[in-house]
């Protein structure tokens, strides 16, 4: 009986049957695709994307050229050189991020005692040239502005879990 | 001087004419069957395939025609300039002369010869030739495998379409592709009796055409791309067309042969309406879909099973209709004449 | 010079061509490319004749099988051109007395009227409609036995070639495809509950 079941699947082609059955239900179910540039999927408090610089809200920045994340940076895509300011604080006189050597790992946002430089929402960054991508103080430092709403959000959403 | 002009000039510039009502429109034809497989593989992923070209990505393929032109020609140095120049173009005249007998209606065919079918089989068997030139041509060790790969492949399965197409003969009683259609008016289609050796001709053209599940000539996982590495810009071009317009004709030859070519289904009014030739289309749509549908459920087969499947499978399949077709026939007297 | 006879003269030339290029190529491979095209002209000559089965014949068998086997086989080989061309003289004294045994023959055969300035006359129509059903007729009534017999001797070929290279091995694993389609699930996997750090 079962030899006689095994002959009739083979000679109605049950397998080829039901697979060409199966891409055609398929044909004709919702497409799943984001439309990427006009449409785009929900990212998470903790996406590490393009870095920023952030400032206070008084206006001072946030740095204090600790160099921890320099330190821990396991690329070793962060420099930073400091200076006393006239006013006896201290802080950077140069922070650059060479974007083309940078993981993404997070690391140096981790290290951070005052929360200064993080990792934005923004992943839509590419560039023409390597240039573009050597990411120094001033431009870490307009990114901070232009996403700090963003930032402020995903940092607070993510508090409760640090 | 009138004379030369109505007695030669006149009927060659009407041939010329008459050719490329069949061509051009063939071409476009190609270059939509592109876009419709990438929309209909797309849409059995749950994807949307093209989109952004045009309004539903309807000038995809214009945009990829357009792109290949401007490519550079690139001659490998090792390469033998003249076999690899003139191998895309043995692919691709090919693949057009064989449209010269395929019937469009009644009467509308551009050489109704006796012997339309072994012509279409003739031209089939010749398109080994474009692959095995390019793939020696190339002197690329890809290209020669890809080569001998589809050389095998294609004579393999000539043999099987060579025998199904023997029963369609017997049933039809003509070598003519119109007498074929016009017998099948009387029969029935012929994929009600020869239904086992209609699946088999289409498993047969996906093999003969080198498409999935067959693609093993081109099987980019072990071969890159296979006889075609080597090619760029208007000489892949040619074998790209090359393949599809074959893709096409091999349906125009499943549909002659067994879904009643210019017929409509059932011989009443509203079906009769329709003119033949759009059925022809739709029917040929209708294989080429079954094409791509393939390609988009199937896994590649491994090499020594497609060999197993054309010489163990089909073959004795084939050869066994023939005999039962030939036998019916004796016993209940079915001969044409 | 009418179309028919402008025809033939162009295949005819292409055909002797392409039969002088096949002995006359450096390369092995352009060799068969060029016995290919003479095929190919020669189905054309066929054609023009009026034996449209033979041509399409001509073409399937020659054409699409048995020169792509050969091409297959020279495409394979590993020539050396230079060696193979060092021989050319020594034998052409011989290659040249078979052409000309060749010639002779053929002479004989259809006599001198084959080579009058004047082209042969159209062959006369057959009595059956077309020249399939002719030779359909012919093969199976009067050449019946004959027919057969070569259908045999190439039979018997097929079966010597394939006892020749059949080799069996008893250590090769084979596959059962049948089998492993049909395997089922209950056939070859038990599933038990296993609980935490007892093993089976």
């Amino acid at each position: 009986m079962l030899s006689l079941d095994r002959v009739a699947r083979t000679v109605l082609w049950q397998e080829l049957v039901r697979g060409f059955a199966l891409t055609l239900a398929y044909m004709f179910k919702r497409k799943v695709t984001l439309n990427y540039p006009y449409e785009k999927g929900p990212l998470s408090p903790r996406f590490r994307g393009e870095h920023a610089l952030r400032r206070y809200p008084s206006g001072e920045e946030r740095c204090i050229a600790c160099k921890l994340c320099e330190a821990i940076c396991p690329a070793q895509a962060i420099t930073i050189e400091s200076e006393p300011r006239p006013d006896g604080s201290r802080r950077t006189t140069r922070y650059d991020i060479d974007m083309t050597k940078c993981i993404y790992c997070g690391f140096c946002e981790e290290a951070c005692p005052v929360d200064a430089i993080v990792e934005g929402p923004n992943m839509e960054f590419a560039a023409e040239t390597r240039e573009e991508l050597f990411y120094t103080k001033e431009k870490l430092l307009e990114n901070g502005e232009r996403w700090e709403r963003e930032i402020a959000l995903r940092l607070e959403l993510d508090a409760p879990y640090r | 001087m009138a004379e030369i002009f109505t007695g030669t000039i006149w009927p060659l510039l009407q041939l010329v004419g008459l050719t490329l009502l069949i061509v051009v429109p063939l071409l476009v034809a190609v270059a939509y069957l592109t876009y419709a497989e990438r929309k209909i593989i797309a849409a059995m992923q749950l994807r949307q395939g093209p989109m952004f070209v045009g309004p539903y990505g309807l000038l995809q393929p214009l945009a990829d025609g357009l792109k290949l032109f401007f490519k550079e020609t690139v001659i490998p140095s090792g390469a033998n300039r003249g076999v690899f120049l003139i191998a895309p173009m043995v692919t691709f005249v090919l693949a057009l002369i064989g449209w010269a007998v395929i019937p469009f209606g009644p009467g509308l065919v551009l050489a109704d010869i006796n012997v339309g079918i072994l012509y279409l089989f003739a031209v089939s068997s010749l398109g080994v030739y474009g692959v095995i030139m390019a793939g020696w041509a190339s002197n690329s060790r890809y290209a020669f495998l890809g080569a001998l790969r589809s050389s095998a492949q294609m004579v393999s399965y000539e043999i099987a379409i060579g025998l199904i197409i023997i029963n369609v003969l017997i049933t039809a009683g003509s070598l003519n592709l119109s007498d074929i259609v016009e017998a099948q008016a009387e029969h029935g289609w012929y994929v009600i009796w020869h239904f086992p050796m209609f699946v088999i001709f289409i498993a047969s053209i996906l093999a003969e055409t080198n498409r999935h599940p067959f693609d093993l000539p081109e099987d980019e996982a072990s071969l890159v791309t296979g006889y075609n590495v080597e090619y760029s810009s208007m000489t892949f071009a040619l074998f790209f067309l090359g393949e599809y317009a074959n893709m096409i004709l091999m349906s125009a030859m499943a549909s002659i042969l067994f879904l009643g070519g210019w017929l409509p289904p059932v011989a009443v009014p509203p079906f009769t309406w329709i003119p033949g030739p759009i059925w022809f289309i739709l029917k040929i749509s209708l294989v080429l879909f079954v094409y791509i549908w393939a390609r988009a459920t199937l896994p590649r087969y491994r090499y020594d099973q497609l060999m197993r499947l054309g010489w163990k499978v089909f073959l004795p399949l084939a050869l066994a209709w023939i005999v039962i077709t030939s036998g019916v026939m004796v016993t209940f007297d079915l001969f044409p004449d | 010079m009418t179309a028919a006879a402008f025809v033939f003269y162009v295949l005819a030339l292409v055909t002797v061509m392409a039969a002088v290029m096949v002995i006359a190529a450096r390369n092995p491979v352009h060799a068969v490319l060029f016995l290919i095209l003479a095929f190919f002209n020669a189905a054309g000559l066929f054609l023009l004749a009026g034996a449209e089965f033979l041509a399409m014949a001509l073409v399937v068998v020659y054409v699409g099988a048995v020169a792509v086997l050969f091409l297959f086989v020279v495409m394979m080989l590993d020539i050396h051109f230079v060696q193979l061309r060092e021989g050319f003289l020594r034998y052409l004294p011989v290659g040249v007395l078979v052409g000309v045994v060749l010639l002779a023959e053929l002479v004989l055969v259809f006599g001198a009227s084959a080579f009058d300035a004047q082209p042969a006359p159209p062959p006369p129509a057959p009595a059956a409609p077309s020249n399939t059903e002719a030779l359909g007729r012919l093969l199976y009534t009067d050449y019946f036995y004959l027919f057969q017999a070569a259908g045999v001797i190439l039979l018997i070929a097929m079966i010597g070639a394939i006892s020749l290279t059949l080799r069996h091995r008893p250590d090769a694993k084979r596959q059962d495809i049948a089998a492993q389609v049909h395997r089922r699930r209950e056939e070859t996997l038990e599933i038990r509950k296993v609980k935490p750090r007892t093993g089976i």
